[in-house]
């Protein structure tokens, strides 16, 4: 119990501080939203607006930072994440809601995928190190130095562009309504093939160089030679001694990329133009949309958060190991 | 220490025979001959001891004869028998993978160097038990292989209830008397103890091997024991087969070896240990260091680390023959005993 006491208290603090540097972050940036706003309109506002532009947004105040902080805190508690600049007057909660599911299915199911085939490939490779599967290992390590969005370009280029199997950009058909009807699902998943294609080549490698190693180690541990000389069956030594074991490491790191799924698919979703969490940072820190970009940060501090915790308890329930801490 | 006679050996029924055992470490033009034609009989009810500097071939001897030789090691010749309960004998090396997974912990159970690490770490003992015992019984329900399973931790004196720790929760004591219990779980034939007591202290040593020996005498099974402490083989083994660079040098009644020792290397080995009983006596080790089986020199592999090496000894290997005295149940690989004519005056081996 202490463990899991100890646990919660260490996630508090990091998300005071980590909540805390993102209030401060927006506001050391150079710039303010309403100068920007009158560059991107290149005159069309009337100078006479901006002090007007700046009531509204109410950046006419002359609060001090700290109070500033405590108000923030005071809004964040109630769930207000403030208004929008660019998408005035949409709450950035909104927004947030809006695209956090598309980042959140599109790469969490991609991250799924490529942990799962990659762990399976990871399982045989290691199962049969010295033989030809070995031969696999470079392309492997061919696909994990890729940088994925120049794999996203590729992939664009080539099934998109030239043969005009998939769409290169967008989630779902635009004639179509968001409801829950098998052709929007079908739109959906046809739209999401490329992005989740990329996101799967660029992340199963390291998936399957990791499990492999980690394989080859444990295989030599005495303990599955013991499994061997029990006379269990071969599936069971694989899976249930040595996969289970060489899985550990995996599990941890795991749960840590799907913390990155809402924070590290930026790049992505700008090739694709997908209308998740990472494009809708991309706009506000380029609009100095300082509500934007802090429930953004937010969003992708407390998923890392989050995924960080369900390690923690994923490692515990694996591996008894960790759990005697408290005794 | 007295001269007695060497009835004590039991009648020869072999229940593990190995024959020209020979197994090579790496693949290629040029492997390392690290068993050479190797055989060794175990008979049953008998404990036999392996004994050895490290290097000399005694894990690789037990790993090969049971197929459990991690690459790069490969078995290149011999056979190894085993008969069943049912008297069946059958080539453990020549057994299909099915048959072969079916002979293992059923007839001849390992119990493994590392304590520590033969348990895997992630698994409650009470399954680890169990699935050996499952994976022979595939009829036998759940609860009963519970029950089974306490049963086995009982016969090696721990409670039931550790059926629920984890390993990392027991002593180093208590792991390697789960993997004793876990061994015995089919009631094997044969037990091969791979060093079972390297990694515990002096007094858990004596604790867990007169417990295997006491169990033996209640279960009937046969020990294969593999140490290179000589000195714990002449308390406990009947037999005791000496190895050096891949080859046994000599075997004999465990009481044998300790009294009149015939191979210059199994005085060497016993002048290293302390006695058990009588005076205090200045301990010898041998000088120089085992050879390196990649470049092994012809003749006697021993012959530079001997003091009774003579010209012979470094041109011809010497076989495993009887001794220059003719005694029955006595085996040795030397030209002391193989040229010199019999009767003749031997040198005094062991300095006591």
């Amino acid at each position: 119990m202490r463990f899991l006491l100890r646990r919660v208290l260490f996630y508090a603090l990091t998300a005071w501080a980590a909540i805390t540097i993102n209030f401060f972050i927006p506001r050391l940036l150079p710039g303010d939203p309403v100068t920007a706003l009158m560059g991107r309109m290149q005159g069309r506002i009337d100078s006479q607006a901006e002090h007007s532009l700046r009531v509204l947004f109410g950046l006419d105040q002359d609060t001090s930072m700290g109070q500033q902080y405590v108000e923030y805190w005071g809004l964040l508690l109630r769930g207000d994440l403030g208004l929008s600049f660019t998408h005035f007057p949409t709450p950035v909660a909104d927004i947030v809601n809006q695209s956090l599911p598309w980042t959140v299915g599109l790469v969490g199911v991609a991250t799924i995928i490529a942990f799962v085939i990659g762990s399976l490939v990871g399982t045989f490779l290691g199962w049969r190190r010295g033989t030809w599967a070995d031969g696999l290992l470079p392309v492997a390590t061919f696909f994990q130095a890729v940088p994925y969005f120049w794999l996203g370009l590729i992939t664009i280029a080539v099934l998109s562009v030239n043969l005009g199997w998939f769409p290169s950009s967008g989630s779902y058909d635009r004639g179509l309504v968001p409801e829950f009807t098998g052709e929007f699902i079908g739109s959906v998943i046809y739209y999401g093939f490329l992005p989740a294609l990329t996101v799967v080549l660029s992340s199963v490698a390291g998936w399957v160089l990791g499990m492999r190693n980690m394989m080859v180690t444990v295989s030599s541990e005495d303990y599955v030679t013991v499994a061997h000389a029990k006379g269990l069956a071969e599936r069971q030594v694989i899976l249930g001694y040595a996969a289970r074991n060489a899985v550990l490491p995996q599990v941890s790191s795991f749960a840590l990329s799907l913390g990155f799924v809402v924070g590290g698919t930026l790049i992505m979703e700008m090739v694709f133009s997908y209308q998740g969490i990472g494009y809708a940072l991309y706009q506000a820190v380029s609009t100095h949309d300082y509500p934007l970009m802090q429930g953004c940060f937010l969003v992708i501090t407390l998923s890392v958060l989050v995924a960080n915790m369900v390690a923690d308890l994923a490692y515990a329930l694996l591996d008894p190991r960790t759990r005697t801490e408290d005794r | 220490m007295n001269p007695t006679d060497t009835s004590t050996t039991t009648t020869s029924d072999p229940v593990l025979e190995v024959r020209n055992l020979s197994v090579d470490y790496g693949f290629g033009d040029d492997p390392t001959h690290v068993l050479r034609e190797v055989s060794l009989t175990l008979n049953r009810g008998e404990v036999l001891g392996l004994a050895g500097e490290s290097g000399c071939g005694k894990s690789t001897l037990a790993y090969a004869a049971t197929r459990l030789l991690p690459p790069p090691g490969l078995i290149t010749g011999g056979e190894v028998w085993l008969t069943g309960r049912d008297g069946k004998r059958a080539d453990l090396l020549a057994l299909s993978d099915a048959d072969l997974r079916a002979a293992r912990w059923r007839d001849i159970a390992i119990v493994f160097q590392g304590a520590m690490s033969s348990l895997n770490p992630v698994f409650r003992v009470e399954k680890q038990l169990i699935d050996g015992i499952a994976a022979h019984r595939p009829g036998m329900r759940r609860d009963e292989a519970r029950e089974r399973a306490a049963e086995l931790l009982r016969l090696v004196g721990i409670s039931a209830d550790r059926l629920r720790s984890y390993p990392h929760q027991l002593s180093g004591g208590m792991r390697q008397r789960v993997m004793i219990a876990m061994a015995l779980a089919l009631e094997p034939q044969v037990l091969i103890m791979d060093e079972p007591t390297t990694a515990l202290d002096v007094v858990m040593q004596r604790q867990i091997l007169e417990q295997v020996m006491e169990l033996r005498e209640r279960l009937g099974f046969s020990v294969v024991l593999i140490t290179h402490d000589v000195s714990l083989l002449v308390e406990v083994a009947d037999r005791i087969a000496v190895m050096y660079a891949g080859e046994i040098v000599e075997t004999a009644a465990a009481r044998d070896v300790y009294a009149r020792p015939r191979h210059p290397y199994s005085a060497g080995l016993l002048g290293s240990f302390p006695p058990l009983h009588g005076p205090r006596r200045e301990l010898v080790g041998i000088p120089g260091a085992p050879p390196d089986l990649s470049k092994r020199p012809p003749g006697c592999p021993f012959a530079p680390r001997c003091t009774h090496a003579m010209d012979v000894c470094r041109v011809e290997l010497p076989s495993l023959g009887p001794t220059a005295q003719d005694e029955p149940g006595r085996l040795v690989a030397c030209h002391l005993h193989s040229g010199a004519p019999v009767g003749a005056e031997l040198p005094d081996l062991v300095a006591r």
